[in-house]
């Protein structure tokens, strides 16, 4: 853990869409990766629902709770925190945060900084 | 053996019943074995209802009977067979068919017959008393022969025979002993704005005529000639004159009679004899005899209280009345007439508008006695707490019944209730009892109207209710914020109506003028709704993919496992051979289950993310489109198979299915809309459990509103009745655009109408009459969304840009290894956990 230098290559930019999600498989890690268009950032969690347990968070509706970023699961409607991963509804379940970051036009993610985007890493 | 005493209850009309479900909710109800006798060939139905049988109501829909409730409460009950003796020193009933039962207590709720004047003449064929189902099923087939009807009687009930005729499109007179209508609830000038009311609606009114005899009539089959001299030729007539208590059976068992007829009761509604007890239209208290259901349920709950061994005693009714006449609002409260000595009057007539209100106070103005309201009854609920309850009026009372020039409110607050006062006297809700249920979680009006019963019978204090629980919602510091969410401090409604004015297009305009934050799925996907609605664009454009919801982003359904189901459309429930097959063909070459569903077509599951658009491809190249499972919009029109095939089908069901799925196929809603098609009333489309029903019967279609099946289901409600197909697409056009624009988020029709104020009367003001003028507009929004349909899927194979978020993953083409199915009946299904554990296990 700590290391910085694990940048993976997924995508590129277009690839994103905007205001949703998409996933992408790195290092058979499912990440679920969302871009929010409006201040341009972007986040990456685990795309696994650990209350339906199965692979769908990628494809959730985000927004906002009281200013937190948030993703919906697609299926039972729980909210995960998109910077910290926790559940909103139940503060036991926490699913995975990764780095995540656009360089130029390409979208790299790294497995091994989860430190919340807009904070100095 | 049990030991259980044997309770014989006699007539099983809506008394009888009620008196029934009263003890079967009581702690008693297993202390007894309980036989009743009707003597119809139908049990318990409901009568106050029964003109609503002409205008397309089943005898199932008057039934008051819940399903299996005899069955369910071991109660037996002898149909068709009427009790004919009554042997009180054995204790034994008799039936007409022989049936002998030992009782120990015995309920005689008898009821009442229809009073036929003793006249010669009075029993030729076509001359008809107005009281029962088999009454009726007379009436219409001697309808079929007859042009002009009268009706012998102008009160309540004959008024609403009336009616009964002119639906039956007779021409018809309503013929009148006495010197004005409704005598019993109307002083003389209420009684005569109706009677003109009446006329309006083209039905004669005759007044102070006394019939002597009835003869062959000249132009019609009967004359009847009046003691004044006059005449009146009809095919068809009615006795609707009043009603005499049935207590001969009684009166043979020699229980006592009153002096004016009707069984005498006590305040515990015990007869003569201590183990008998007499209820409803056929006992006599005080020596009044009581017309109305409301003091016969309140005698019916009197005697299950007895018999428990309490002490609550009948203490007469309130015979306050509040009905519309063929549209026409009237109300009566208490000592109409002002009879009781001292009493003074107020009057208010307003003949512009054809409004008359009278108040009856008590010599010192501070009580309420009695009450006049025909042409706006809007006053009934205020006035009636202020007499049920012997509020102290206002300094002007007056100030009642005027009209309120300003916007200063008169009504009584519900806050200045006691808790003791009654709110719903059909089925005796008090305050109390409603504020107890809105304590215990009941904070809307559909919950309340379920928990309570209130407002269920005649609709009467429906508004009152509606204001006493968002008064106690308020006080209670209930969070009434009727917010979306915490992104926009707006209702769908208001959302709806700013998208609409301000004509914004997308999501991120509405939430950058209105609302704050990024939104969440609450609120993204009921604009994402909304927006859809109104303008019909392409749901997956770039501005309005995020905040489709979870099917809709797909356009595919979702399943537990992460995979989706693909549903195409089959209009009407139609298929082709062809299609079929090749539906067939798709499913074996993708590997996916399939399963017929309840909206008469074809689900096919277990197709991943990446699968959908190959699958789609090849599902539009065999001619099928969207069937829009996915969406909160129209589903399916389902059909019988209609009179195309059918031995008994009355009209072309499937036809009209079809049109009608395609017209509204793809429009978006606050939920989804299920509509069915009927081609007769064996109704084997069951349309009466849908948002839109359509039952096809002679002479037209009849159209049901707000049905649904699901957790809570709901009988739809009969909207308008044999509607050419222009006029019926038109109201399902106006309906439905009203429903897109009013409802709240994720609310079906029929809570949507079951919290509507008004109720289904209001939405037929605005759908039939267009009280709101905008029935216009209601069209053009619907034909907008119907001219701008487009197959979504059809659509997004095109654009290849739509596609590239139809793979799992970004940067693979590899597939989700969690999705793993297994073989059950030939056909897969998703694995459970441990099945999956133990896959994935075996892999690796």
């Amino acid at each position: 853990m700590g290391s910085n230098n694990k940048w993976v290559d997924v995508c590129s930019r277009d690839d994103l869409q905007p205001n949703s999600g998409v996933c992408a498989l790195v290092e058979d890690q499912q990440v679920a990766i969302f871009y929010m268009l409006e201040d341009e950032t972007v986040f990456a969690i685990n795309n696994y629902d650990p209350f339906g347990k199965v692979n769908v968070l990628s494809r959730g509706l985000i927004g906002d709770i009281q200013g937190e970023p948030m993703v919906s699961s697609p299926l039972y409607k729980q909210h995960f925190s998109l910077r910290t991963g926790l559940c909103v509804e139940d503060k036991m379940v926490k699913v995975n945060t990764y780095g995540v970051r656009i360089t130029g036009n390409r979208v790299e993610v790294n497995l091994y900084n989860n430190t919340p985007w807009g904070e100095a890493t | 053996m049990s030991n259980k005493q044997t309770l014989v209850v006699i007539g099983n009309g809506m008394v009888g019943q009620n008196f029934l479900v009263s003890l079967m909710a009581s702690d008693i109800k297993d202390n007894y074995e309980v036989v009743t006798f009707c003597e119809e060939t139908l049990p318990a139905y409901d009568r106050v209802h029964l003109s609503e049988y002409f205008a397309g109501k089943s005898a199932d829909d008057l039934s008051l009977m819940e399903a299996g409730f005899f069955e369910d409460n071991n109660i037996t009950i002898h149909i068709g067979d009427k009790a004919s003796i009554i042997d009180r020193s054995n204790k034994t009933v008799t039936s007409e068919k022989g049936v002998e039962i030992a009782y120990d207590k015995l309920v005689l709720a008898t009821g009442s017959r229809a009073f036929v004047p003793p006249i010669p003449g009075h029993d030729r064929k076509g001359c008809i008393a107005y009281r029962t189902i088999d009454d009726l099923d007379e009436m219409m087939s001697a309808a079929k022969t007859s042009k002009v009807g009268a009706v012998v009687g102008g009160g309540l009930l004959g008024l609403e025979a009336a009616k009964a005729l002119q639906d039956l499109n007779l021409k018809t007179h309503v013929v009148q002993f006495s010197p004005r209508l409704m005598a019993a609830q109307l002083d003389a000038g209420g009684a005569g704005l109706l009677a003109s009311k009446i006329e309006d609606l083209g039905i004669s009114v005759l007044t102070g005529k006394n019939t002597i005899q009835i003869v062959d009539g000249d132009t019609c089959k009967h004359k009847m000639i009046f003691a004044d001299g006059g005449e009146l030729e009809a095919d068809m007539i009615l006795y609707s004159a009043g009603i005499r208590p049935r207590d001969e059976l009684a009166n043979a068992s020699g229980l006592k009679i009153a002096d004016r007829s009707g069984v005498v009761i006590n305040d515990n509604c015990l007869t003569s004899d201590e183990d008998i007890y007499a209820i409803g239209e056929c006992a006599s208290w005080n020596d009044q005899t009581f017309g109305l259901v409301a003091p016969g349920y309140a005698m019916a709950r009197t005697v299950v209280d007895h018999l428990t061994g309490g002490n609550e005693t009948f203490k007469g009714a309130n015979m306050s009345t509040k009905l519309k006449l063929n549209g026409v609002d009237v109300a009566s409260i208490g000592d109409a007439h002002a009879s009781t000595p001292g009493s003074l009057v107020y009057t208010y007539q307003n003949g512009v508008d054809g409004i008359y209100k009278r108040l009856v106070v008590s010599q010192d103005n501070k009580l309420l006695l009695g009450a006049v309201l025909v042409g706006d009854a809007s006053g009934y609920p205020t006035l009636s707490q202020y007499y049920l309850n012997r509020i102290e009026l206002p300094t002007n009372p007056d100030s009642l019944i005027l009209p309120s020039r300003s916007d200063e409110s008169v009504g009584l607050g519900p806050d200045a209730l006691p808790a003791s006062a009654q709110i719903c006297s059909c089925f005796d809700v008090t305050k109390g009892d409603i504020c107890t249920s809105i304590e215990g979680g009941c904070t809307t009006l559909g919950a309340l109207k379920d928990e309570t019963k209130a407002s269920t019978g005649c609709g009467g204090c429906a508004a009152l209710l509606k204001s006493v629980l968002n008064c106690e919602l308020e006080k209670a510091g209930f969070d009434v914020n009727t917010d979306i969410c915490e992104h926009f401090a707006y209702t769908r409604q208001d959302l709806y109506n700013l998208v609409k004015v301000e004509e914004i297009k997308t999501f991120a305009e509405l939430i950058a003028k209105h609302g704050s934050g990024k939104g969440c799925e609450i609120c993204k996907q009921a604009v994402g709704s909304i927006l859809a609605s109104y303008w019909n664009e392409y749901i997956l454009k770039d501005a309005h993919v995020g905040v489709q919801d979870t099917n809709d982003t797909f356009l595919a359904n979702m399943q537990k496992d992460g995979t989706y189901s693909v549903v195409p459309r089959m209009t009407g429930g139609e298929v082709t051979p062809e299609g079929l097959i090749a539906i067939g063909q798709i499913a074996k070459k993708y590997g996916l289950y399939t399963k017929v569903t309840g909206g008469q077509r074809v689900d096919l599951f277990g197709a991943r993310v990446d699968q959908l658009p190959p699958i789609w491809q090849e599902l539009i190249d065999a001619g099928f489109e969207s069937g829009h499972a996915y969406g909160k919009s129209l589903r399916t029109v389902k059909s019988c198979v209609g009179s195309t095939w059918c031995r008994f089908g009355v009209d072309d069901s499937v036809g009209l299915a079809v049109k009608l799925e395609n017209r509204y196929k793809g429009l978006r809603a606050p939920h989804k809309i299920k509509f069915a098609v009927s081609g007769c009333t064996r109704e084997c489309a069951e349309a009466q459990s849908k948002d839109i029903g359509i039952i096809a019967v002679e002479g037209g279609w009849n159209l049901y509103v707000c049905g649904n099946g699901g957790m809570k289901p709901r009988h739809g409600d009969l909207f308008a009745t044999n509607l050419d197909k222009e006029t019926l697409i038109k109201y399902i056009d106006r309906v439905l655009t009203f429903y897109v624009q009013t409802a709240d988020r994720m609310q079906r029709t029929s809570v949507w109408m079951e919290n509507m104020e008004g109720g289904l009367d209001y939405l037929k003001s605005v759908v039939i009459d267009d009280k709101l003028e905008i029935c216009n507009q209601l069209e053009t929004q619907m034909q907008r969304v119907v001219d701008t349909y487009q197959c979504e899927w059809k659509t997004t194979i095109a654009d290849e840009s739509k596609l590239k978020r139809f793979r799992t993953f970004v940067n693979s083409d590899k597939h989700d290894e969690n999705i793993i199915f297994i073989e059950e009946r030939g056909q897969i299904r998703p694995a459970n956990i441990e099945e999956r554990e133990l896959a994935l296990a075996e892999e690796a």
